[in-house]
């Protein structure tokens, strides 16, 4: 089937791209001026390796790198949560 | 089924795009909220329908929950966010200004 044959192909070209971008991210978390800036690319940055790991697990079909993509989103969710928190009161409790 | 996965994949890409220029274009806090949290829900769940189009049903199923995971804590976690900046004394930008990288 050629169509399998050209979505194998995009899923890697994608995740090569998805990465290129996190790349890109990471500028403005390493620079950002204040730190909500630094907070939203830090979100944004777990979205898309939540991403890439969806995609690897289409690639080298293992269906249980999908449990690991579903903790890795709370995780993340839980990080921003706590350090919204922390900017907010200032104290962690 | 494979021509839509192909066509919402490249979707996704194109909106997971516009989120990181956005990030790294727009001057302020509340606009770079603004940019990535609507572009990036809309297009995490366009990748992961694309994914989900094409697999057997068990795979779909946890597809489909990643997605829903996604539209409900990408929103929350933005306005958290704007709350924490906007107590912690940040103003947003009025009118035209210079953007600063």
């Amino acid at each position: 089937m050629i169509y399998e044959q050209i979505l194998d192909y995009l899923y890697t070209i994608g995740a090569i791209l998805v990465m290129l971008m996190i790349f890109l991210s990471m500028i403005r978390a390493l620079a950002g001026p204040t730190a909500p800036d630094r907070v939203v690319a830090i979100n944004i940055i777990t979205t898309y390796t939540l991403i890439i790991i969806t995609l690897i697990a289409r690639i080298y079909e293992q269906v249980y790198f999908l449990d690991i993509a579903m903790v890795y989103a709370l995780m993340g969710f839980i990080a921003t949560i706590g350090v919204a928190k922390y900017l907010e009161k200032g104290v962690l409790d | 089924m494979y021509i839509a996965s192909i066509i919402s994949f490249i979707v996704g890409l194109f909106f997971l795009a516009v989120a990181t220029i956005g990030l790294l274009r727009l001057p302020d806090v509340y606009n770079r909220l603004h940019a990535t949290t609507k572009c990036d829900t809309l297009g995490a769940g366009l990748v992961l329908l694309s994914l989900a189009l094409q697999s057997e049903l068990a795979v779909a199923i946890r597809l489909a929950l990643l997605i829903v995971f996604i539209v409900i804590t990408n929103p929350t976690a933005a306005h958290v966010i704007a709350r924490a900046a906007y107590i912690t004394g940040i103003n947003p930008v009025i009118g035209r200004s210079e953007p600063d990288g």
